[in-house]
């Protein structure tokens, strides 16, 4: 019996910056189903973050309710949590957010906490251009609750209930555009090769960073008839492109043939090396990734990769000119600056 | 790289790196696991099937299965298995029951086994049973050979030797003790089908150097002077005395003299300290008795006046390594030193003798004068001899003895049936699932935390005025339950099944030691191995590589850190992992336990 992960750990694990190995950034042992693609999803976030050396205190984990919104248990133990209410993970992470800037906010919602209960809170926090990494661990059903099809379900897939479903889908990744999001991304659990840069590069972007990741459901949506089974999402994955992310204090140092390599670099210097698939794709063209959607749709394929980007992204903080420093830091001279200060304003206002 | 064969029986076992490890593959994680549930009896016999001495090897084994445990590779340090070893030997009820009951239907065959020690011994507990008439000559007065005369009863008391020698003997072993082997054309001449030579290696070797035959009444050879102990012929020694020599020998005469009145003992080796052929907890005894080690001295001179022995001059040397590590020990060019000693005793090797073999019989005999044996039979040029122990490739231990022993008794046994010797029997392998629900195993797969148990050791001040009390105690119950279960099951193997892996990761995902890959195939293992998650760079260690999963991508498991956690296979949602216990068991001319 166990559900206890054992504390040995490989002896030649390496050392990020920090000091630390991948263990300072687990999580305690999943309670999902064995084989859910969520947890996969968690091992590219412990990876990511890994690699980034990012201080586990500067965290916060923020999700709703679900399989999906349980995962923040399971990684980054060493960092800050909060589950909220079903759908409203982005009210919480908007106020977190404006309260402390400094810190790296991880959002994780499933396609029920996202596209149903929550939508109404999705849409504002992508319109708002919140700073925060958006993870949707999509697996088009409500496994929670024994597998109902959800609202990215596509119509006609099956789940192990055995009726197609018959709504259309709600597309995450096309309203997240529509809705002016600044980077978009969409990834299969099991392709961490993809999977982990996208994080990193998430990670990085200065506003709302959404990754729609689809996460096969193995007890109640791996069927042979589901969309969003292991065997369908491999047979029908395509990527727009190969992704490196280069850290902004690491040199480029990988040679690509010219012509496919397209360089953005993000607003902390970091560099995302993007090897194009396809030549006319370009990731921080809205307009392409429309096109190249529709296309892929038209073919019956799943397109992942960097879908887009906006290098030159302004957050929320930006827009609406906000304290430069955490709310908690402000002192009491700063927060009642005193009758000089007043006077300045009303005289400003004559 | 072709998919690894897993069906092939020194896979698995391989993995069992305790086992392996063993010269005689007793299956240590099954013993343990055994003592960890209470079944102490169960435990003995799973050793005493094995290596006949658990009771003994458990407080002398040189134990090769622990520097190799995989514990000590993902922490500090591994399983105290001999201990727990001793465990067993100490907490079992009644056995002799179960073993095997003379008098044995006769077979026709007549062996007769020369030296009573422990690879003679297990002959004749291997083939006893299967009807042979078996005459083993010694010329101590009870069996046990060097396990008597060179282990001291502080080490190893005499009744626990008793019972176990006692084990074998009474499975209607014709013994014929105070009977020294004169000539071996004589033996052979009794019309033996088959004679096995364990007679040991029992010349120990003497340091000629200036003074050795003025002060002879002072210096003793070292396995002499043991035997002379242990038979209550010595009962003394001077105050100062010298111990010459780094293996465990010296380790065993410095600390009997101290318990003979030498009150100032120290041992002095050529060697730098590092290089000392003991095993590291002998030293670490003989230290903690007040015994200080000097290395690095090379003996030179015997000092003597009229007569009486004074002590030993020691030229200072420090060890120099050529590139390809072949050590050469080089004067410092100091002084030399002396050293004041009453009495000296030199343990600096021993050899094998073979006086009463005729060398006209058609035994051959190597340039060094020891008799050429085959390494896998055991026979010897003259088909009906075979060698085993000691005596066989020179000086080792008792559990390679055993190991010996098993193996020329299944030649033995071949032999005197007319079969050919070198058409050995396969070893028999079992493997089967532990799973017993969706997180239940029938292990303890949780893997504990504890870094290893001390065993306790009798006082100081008590164990060195009594020769013959033991020093160490042995674990009590509650901490022999902890010691066993720092055991990681090595035993439990995970088996992978490709056709039903779905890819999603999990095992990776979970895998607390990074063991699990899914990678596009390579060629060449080197390469396979440098492209893992955490590089597979000890290469004593093996990687499993599967045939293609669905993608075309391999799954590869590199097996050095592997805990054995069954995690794997509890992540894995189509049982493409399982849990799978695989027993070894090696060669043997027969299962002496019956099954059940």
């Amino acid at each position: 019996m166990t559900y206890i992960k054992p504390s040995f750990r490989h002896p030649e694990l390496p050392v990020n910056d920090l000091g630390y190995t991948k263990k300072a950034y687990e999580g305690a042992i999943s309670t999902l189903c064995a084989g859910c693609g969520h947890d996969s999803i968690s091992g590219a976030i412990i990876q990511a973050c890994f690699e980034l050396s990012i201080e586990p205190h500067r965290v916060a984990k923020l999700s709703g309710i679900g399989c999906s919104s349980k995962t923040p248990t399971y990684f980054l133990g060493n960092s800050h949590g909060f589950n909220s209410v079903h759908g409203r993970m982005p009210s919480i992470a908007t106020g977190a957010n404006m309260a402390n800037r400094d810190m790296i906010y991880i959002g994780v919602s499933g396609d029920g906490d996202t596209a149903s209960i929550g939508m109404g809170q999705f849409v504002h926090a992508v319109r708002r251009n919140l700073n925060m990494m958006y993870v949707v661990e999509n697996n088009g059903c409500y496994g929670l609750t024994k597998g109902q099809d959800s609202a990215t379900a596509d119509i006609g897939s099956q789940t192990k209930s055995g009726a197609p479903n018959l709504y259309e889908p709600i597309d995450l990744v096309t309203l997240a555009l529509d809705l002016g999001a600044t980077f978009v991304a969409r990834s299969f659990s099991g392709d961490k090769e993809q999977l982990v840069p996208l994080i990193k590069a998430a990670l990085s972007h200065r506003g709302f960073a959404f990754i729609d990741v689809i996460s096969p459901c193995v007890t109640f949506n791996n069927t042979g008839k589901s969309t969003k089974s292991y065997d369908f999402v491999r047979e029908h994955i395509e990527a727009t492109g190969k992704m490196d992310f280069v850290p902004m204090k690491e040199e480029i140092t990988t040679e690509y043939e010219p012509g496919n390599a397209q360089d953005v670099t993000m607003h902390d210097g970091s560099v995302m090396r993007f090897l194009k698939l396809d030549q006319e794709f370009d990731p921080t063209d809205r307009r392409a990734t429309y096109n190249a959607l529709q296309d892929a749709k038209e073919k019956g394929d799943i397109l992942t990769g960097l879908l887009y980007v906006d290098p030159a992204s302004q957050e929320l903080h930006e827009v609406i000119q906000t304290s430069q420093k955490p709310l908690r830091t402000l002192t009491e001279s700063e927060l009642c600056p005193g009758q000089k200060a007043l006077d300045a304003i009303n005289a400003g206002l004559r | 790289m072709k998919p690894t064969n897993t069906a092939d029986p020194e896979y698995f076992h391989k993995v069992v790196d305790c086992q392996y490890a063993c010269p005689a593959h007793t299956p240590v994680p099954e013993y343990i696991r055994l003592i960890a549930a209470g079944r102490y009896s169960d435990a003995y016999l799973v050793n005493w099937e094995s290596n006949v001495f658990p009771g003994v090897l458990g407080r002398t084994c040189d134990r090769p299965c622990e520097p190799a445990c995989r514990r000590g590779r993902v922490e500090e340090e591994p399983v105290a298995i001999c201990r727990l070893k001793r465990v067993a030997a100490d907490f079992k009820g009644e056995v002799k029951q179960r073993m095997p009951q003379a008098p044995f239907a006769k077979n026709g065959k007549k062996i007769a086994l020369v030296g009573g020690g422990p690879a003679s011994l297990t002959v004749a507990r291997d083939l006893a049973p299967q009807g042979y008439e078996i005459h083993l000559y010694d010329a101590q007065d009870k069996g046990g050979g060097f396990m008597r005369s060179q282990i001291p009863s502080f080490r190893l008391p005499e009744s626990v030797l008793d019972e176990e020698v006692g084990y074998v003997l009474d499975l209607g072993i014709d013994a014929h003790f105070n009977h020294y082997v004169e000539s071996l054309k004589d033996l052979l001449a009794k019309g033996y089908d088959a004679v096995f030579v364990g007679s040991g290696a029992p010349r120990g070797r003497d340091l000629n150097i200036p003074g050795r035959e003025e002060s002879a009444a002072n210096i003793h050879i070292g396995i002499e002077w043991l035997a002379n102990v242990a038979f209550n012929h010595i009962s003394k020694i001077g105050r100062r005395v010298i111990v010459l020599g780094g293996g465990n020998t010296a380790m065993d005469c410095c600390r009997t003299a101290r318990r003979l009145g030498g009150e100032e003992v120290k041992v002095l080796v050529r060697s730098p300290f590092a290089d000392m052929k003991a095993s590291p907890w002998e030293i670490e005894d003989a230290i903690a008795e007040d015994i200080p080690i000097l290395d690095n001295h090379v003996p030179k001179e015997y000092v003597h006046e009229n007569g009486q022995l004074k002590g030993v001059r020691f030229e200072k040397v420090k060890a120099v390594y050529d590139d390809k590590g072949k050590r050469t020990l080089v004067p410092t060019g100091e002084d030399l030193v002396f050293i004041e000693a009453d009495d000296v005793i030199c343990a600096v090797g021993q050899e094998n003798s073979f006086p009463w073999i005729e060398r006209d019989l058609g035994i051959q005999f190597d340039k060094w004068d020891v008799p050429m044996v085959d390494k896998l039979t055991f026979q010897s040029t003259l088909p009906k001899v075979f060698f085993g122990g000691d005596a066989a490739f020179g000086p080792a231990n008792i559990i390679t003895a055993v190991a010996h022993g098993h193996q020329a008794a299944v030649s033995i046994d071949l032999f005197c049936q007319g079969k050919a010797v070198g058409d050995r029997p396969a070893p028999g392998t079992k493997l089967v699932s532990t799973k017993m629900g969706i997180h239940e195993w029938n292990y303890d797969s949780q893997v504990a935390d504890d870094a290893r148990f001390a065993v306790p050791h009798a006082p100081k001040d008590k164990t060195l005025k009594d020769r013959k009390m033991e020093v160490e105690l042995g674990f009590d119950l509650q901490t022999a339950y902890k010691e066993a279960e720092r055991c990681l099951n090595c035993d439990v193997q995970t088996v992978f099944t490709e056709k039903l892996c779905i890819e999603c990761d999990a095992c990776v995902d979970i895998c607390p030691t990074d063991c699990i890959n899914f990678v596009t195939a390579e060629e060449d293992e080197a390469a396979l191995r440098a492209k893992l998650r955490v590089p597979a760079k000890n290469d004593s260690q093996d990687i499993c590589v599967s045939a293609p999963v669905a993608t075309g991508r391999i799954m590869v498991k590199d097996e050095n850190v592997c805990l054995h956690c069954g995690l794997c296979a509890e992540r894995c949602p189509t049982a493409a992992w399982d849990m799978q216990k695989f027993l070894y068991s090696v060669t043997k001319a027969s299962q002496v336990l019956k099954a059940g």
